[in-house]
């Protein structure tokens, strides 16, 4: 088996990633998240061939990342309020390759389901000690591993009664232009799903529960914090070689 | 296409507070301040009634001004740039007036595993609030026509949306609306 399966006269030959389907991410145009509906192109995306600027990407290192990126409530004199929780998992490729070393980039609001940024101004507290932004890289085997505070659900102004879920943002780079994620994290058993667009935007039901994270008692820590286990997974490489002219170069 | 276990996890947008997560001091820094030949590529993004998107994201990946890469999936074998500091990638979050930029300096030109030449360009994600997942697009020199005409990725496109990918010159180098939207809306792609 390879994973480089494009061949031409000049001697390149680049691996290729597979496409997602059209159900597993949100369509562009989700007009019950009334934010898309202003924004989403009108056009249909046009196909871009993968060549050398897709199948390569950022490889970024340690110099991204402060001492206490990965600890969240560590990164003040005193401990934010709130449940104290660890979130930890693997990041994979579509064929169950960990991917490491990739830069792991969170953020979250606090206990109070607030955000320290200029346009959050709904009237929970503030939390001195707690930012909200965290950093890490992947290991050896792509796992890596926050430790938070649970995030509190916060209203919005999408739709009358509109509150969303309890979520942690995460943005990963993979290895190539291809693979780069942005995606949020969600908490098992939340009641707010039902009424949330931008969750619910996910058109396959079972793609939409791979945003939930799991309660993972095994990480959880005698009298200090709660474990959650979210692995995410990655774009896959193809894996049958293409002949020349079978192709999506046009 | 089958389906492959376990399944790729979905993208979600990353709402207004994006900055808290995504930015760095040096974002905007593809090459240090002060490297020869740099140049800062600027725009603004509009949404589809014409505001400025104050609250977006934008992501760069390029080559080097030799038109190679630091990264091991180059099958031409990775090379470090003759650029000191080069990083490849850049990232700039949207202002009040909806603008961004980027210091650079302008990627070589490419060759392809069909035997044809790709014009110098960048790839960029952009993304923001209602952006349920990244839009991507390329960034094209306007001082480039020959090499533009016969860009692949370029000839597979409608005529007469193939300026939208194309830069306008600055005075520091480059600049490069984006419109999500609407009559002139940019060119994006499924990659």
């Amino acid at each position: 088996m390879t994973n480089f399966t494009e061949r031409g006269p000049t001697g390149l030959l680049l691996p290729r990633y597979r496409p997602d389907g059209d159900r597993t991410h949100p369509p562009l145009l989700s007009p019950e998240y009334g934010s898309t509906v202003l924004r989403a192109p009108s056009r249909p995306l046009a196909l871009l061939p993968q060549r050398l600027t897709e199948i390569t990407g950022p490889l970024l290192g340690a110099d991204r990342l402060g001492p206490l990126d990965h600890d969240l409530t560590r990164q003040h004199e005193d401990e934010p309020l709130g449940q104290r929780i660890i979130v930890h998992g693997q990041v994979r490729d579509g064929d169950g390759r960990p991917v490491p070393g990739t830069l792991v980039e969170v953020w979250q609001p606090n206990a109070a389901g607030r955000y320290r940024h200029a346009v959050d101004n709904w009237p929970a507290p503030l939390d001195p000690n707690f930012t909200g932004v965290g950093r890490t890289l992947t290991d050896a085997d792509g796992r890596y591993r926050f430790v938070t505070v649970q995030p509190g659900a916060y209203p919005w102004r999408n739709h009358l009664n509109a509150w969303r879920p309890a979520h942690i943002h995460f943005s990963l780079f993979g290895r190539a232009f291809t693979q780069r994620l942005v995606t949020q994290m969600y908490f098992p058993g939340d009641p707010l799903f039902f009424q949330d667009p931008i969750f619910n935007s996910i058109p396959d039901p079972a793609a939409r529960q791979r945003l939930v994270s799991r309660y993972d008692h095994s990480v959880s820590e005698p009298e200090w914090a709660l474990g959650y286990e979210f692995d995410l997974v990655l774009r896959g490489r193809e894996s049958t070689p293409f002949e020349d002219g079978d192709d999506d170069d046009d | 296409m089958t389906d492959h276990w376990p399944g790729s996890t979905p993208s979600q947008t990353v709402g207004p507070y994006l900055h808290l997560g995504l930015l760095w001091p040096d974002g905007p820094d593809v090459v240090p301040p002060g490297t020869p030949g740099e140049i800062w590529l600027r725009g603004q993004i509009f949404d589809g009634a014409g505001a400025p998107v104050v609250d977006a994201l934008v992501e760069s990946w390029q080559a080097d001004p030799d038109g190679r890469f630091d990264h091991p999936d180059d099958p031409r074998g990775a090379v470090r740039p003759t650029v000191a500091g080069f990083r490849g990638f850049g990232r700039s979050a949207t202002d009040a007036t909806g603008a961004y930029a980027i210091r650079t300096v302008k990627p070589g030109p490419l060759p392809g595993p069909d035997g044809v030449t790709e014009a110098p360009h960048l790839d960029l994600s952009v993304f923001a609030r209602g952006l349920l997942h990244r839009l991507v697009t390329r960034l094209y020199f306007p001082d480039e026509p020959a090499a533009n005409a016969t860009d692949p990725v370029l000839a597979g496109l409608d005529p007469a949306r193939r300026p939208t990918l194309v830069a306008r010159p600055a005075p520091d180098g480059f600049r490069f609306d984006i419109h999500l939207q609407g009559e002139h809306e940019t060119v994006f792609f499924a990659v």
